[in-house]
């Protein structure tokens, strides 16, 4: 079976002076998650879209999809982890009580504060972790991008047709990534924050999927900004 | 919902945009699948539309032939992953007499507001008309041309004489070619004659009882009724030619689009006591006569098989590019775009 995971986990610490989550600030006035799940929604693979939230935030979620979708069986709000990993875990989690894990299940995980995602980029991820267990989601590196271990001065310069920028989702044979995790040490849980690096560091291929410059994460004014800009561009039709 | 909206904003120059679209609405949500090109798209596409209409009417998506399957119900009719053909006229009121794709109130897609180049089309509940199983995809994307060519032949049915013993049709493109077959399956009996200018293209006629040049046409051809599918500047020689050789009293079909005026000997309109009938686009009724049509007689669907001229997939802008560019190249049959985007 084919699942999506919404994370939405963040607290909003690099939005400046809002308060609330990221996830929940309007874009035409309706709180950036609902856009986000509304895509994953219209794609039938889903038998079920999980959006995990932190504990505080979980009965506002609900409120919100309630309102703005409506009472719509295929999404449940679970409570999220410590971090990233831990929250999709948390997921699967779920998954795993209610429905058990079988060897082919996958599971779609993205980043609530990206709406703009496309139809393509959802189909090619399912596509692919069906066939190689572990999908990233990437642009190419328009900017030359560069290492500095100190801060202070460049280490490194990698050449830039090597590079790619990570966007989400990321997408993954649950078993697989669950097995991988569970071999971790807690040193190694607390140093490896993204899962495609847990699957690329035991060994797995890691299938890469096209993804969009516009496929933005809002995470700050400016993002929002931008987003705002790309929604009022549009002529009335 | 961010959706994304795929318009041309000046010839050739196809840009994304982003529209919020909320699902709490009466539409049904339908992600496109199967895409086909109409000439009234390439006109906008290369802007030889004209500058004024490209100015009025840009930014718009283009696309008004196309399938899809529905992925969101707000009533629950339609299951998710129906696969159903889009209707791009767009009524926005009901008449008695009137047919919806000639009231002027109409919106039609394409051409007065967006088409179908979207990552979901949101639709009215009866702009959509469900597939039946099996029907080729490539054929079903231009359902649109079909049902244009149904409607004329219905239309033709209830304003002609019943003596239908045999039909010229001019044209040997598309619309020729779907028109001839729609014919001679409903009138078996019936003589079909096809006059075009290409020999290459009158070759794919095969169904038909007789083809011929139009410059090489024998003084003794006639006909009781004539469907004109030529448009374009071609329009005013076809009508010319039908007329000197349409039995008296025949009524003459005119599908061609042209953006031209169009001379008309009507002398001999009215010394024939000829009926000349205008027939556009197409509606809800057409799209449901032609499915069924279809369904009932899957051997004509086989013939539509041999009109798919190119097929691409488009992932990306620049494949909408290449299929419309491939599309200007192609001497035969349709360009549909597998919508993978």
């Amino acid at each position: 079976m084919i699942y999506a995971e919404i994370l939405a986990g963040g607290k909003g610490t690099r939005m400046g002076n809002v308060s609330m989550p990221k996830q929940f600030l309007t874009l035409n006035n309706r709180p950036v998650i609902i856009h986000t799940i509304e895509k994953f929604l219209l794609n039938e693979n889903f038998v079920k879209i999980i959006v995990v939230s932190p504990k505080e935030w979980i009965q506002h979620t609900r409120d919100i999809i309630k309102k703005h979708i409506g009472v719509e069986d295929r999404v449940v709000v679970v409570e999220g982890g410590s971090d990233r990993n831990e929250s999709i875990m948390s997921g699967i989690g779920y998954i795993e009580k209610n429905y058990g894990i079988n060897d082919d299940d996958v599971i779609i995980t993205h980043d609530a504060v990206r709406p703009f995602l496309t139809h393509r980029i959802i189909e090619e991820n399912i596509e692919a972790a069906l066939k190689y267990g572990a999908v990233d989601t990437v642009i190419e590196a328009v900017d030359t991008i560069i290492q500095s271990n100190d801060g202070e001065a460049i280490s490194d310069i990698p050449v830039r047709n090597t590079m790619y920028q990570g966007q989400t989702p990321q997408s993954f044979n649950i078993k697989k990534l669950t097995n991988h995790y569970n071999e971790l040490s807690d040193e190694q849980k607390a140093i490896l924050t993204d899962a495609c690096k847990i699957c690329l560091l035991k060994g797995d291929k890691v299938k890469i999927v096209k993804g969009e410059v516009f496929n933005i994460k809002i995470t700050t004014p400016y993002d929002l900004k931008v987003a705002n800009a790309l929604l009022k561009e549009q002529v009335a039709k | 919902m961010i959706n994304q909206i795929y318009r041309l904003v000046s010839a050739k120059q196809i840009e994304i945009t982003y529209k919020e679209q909320s699902l709490q609405s009466d539409s049904i949500v339908v992600r496109p699948t199967h895409l086909s090109i109409c000439a009234a798209d390439q006109r906008y596409y290369t802007g030889t539309r004209g500058k004024e209409a490209m100015a009025k009417k840009l930014p718009m998506s283009l696309i008004h032939e196309g399938i899809g399957k529905v992925v969101y119900d707000p009533k629950g009719e339609f299951k998710p992953g129906t696969q159903v053909v889009m209707i791009p006229n767009t009524p926005t009121q009901v008449d008695d007499v009137i047919a919806e794709n000639y009231l002027r109130t109409s919106k039609f897609r394409s051409s007065g507001f967006d088409g179908f180049m979207q990552d979901y089309v949101f639709l009215d509940r009866d702009r959509v008309v469900q597939l039946f199983e099996g029907i080729n995809p490539h054929v079903a994307a231009f359902m649109e041309l079909i049902s244009v060519s149904m409607h004329a032949i219905v239309r033709f049915e209830e304003r002609s004489h019943k003596r239908r013993s045999s039909f010229g049709i001019w044209g040997d493109g598309n619309l020729g070619f779907i028109t001839s077959l729609i014919l001679k399956k409903r009138y078996p009996e019936s003589k079909v004659y096809v006059f075009g200018k290409n020999h290459p293209k009158l070759n794919y006629f095969s169904f038909v009882d007789e083809v011929y040049q139009i410059d090489e046409i024998p003084p003794t051809v006639q006909f009781d009724h004539a469907f004109e599918c030529v448009g374009g500047q071609g329009s005013q020689y076809a009508v010319e030619q039908i007329i000197d050789y349409i039995h008296p009293e025949g009524a003459i079909a005119l599908l061609g689009v042209s953006e031209y005026p169009v001379e008309v000997n009507t002398r001999m309109v009215l010394e024939k006591g000829l009926t000349l009938i205008g027939s556009s686009r197409s509606g809800r009724v057409d799209f449901v006569e032609t499915v069924n049509f279809l369904d009932q007689h899957r051997d004509v669907v086989d013939y539509l098989e041999t009109l798919i001229g190119q097929v691409s997939e488009v992932k990306n802008i620049t494949d909408i590019q290449d299929a419309f560019e491939r599309d200007l190249t192609s001497n035969w049959g349709k360009t549909v775009m597998e919508w993978k985007i």
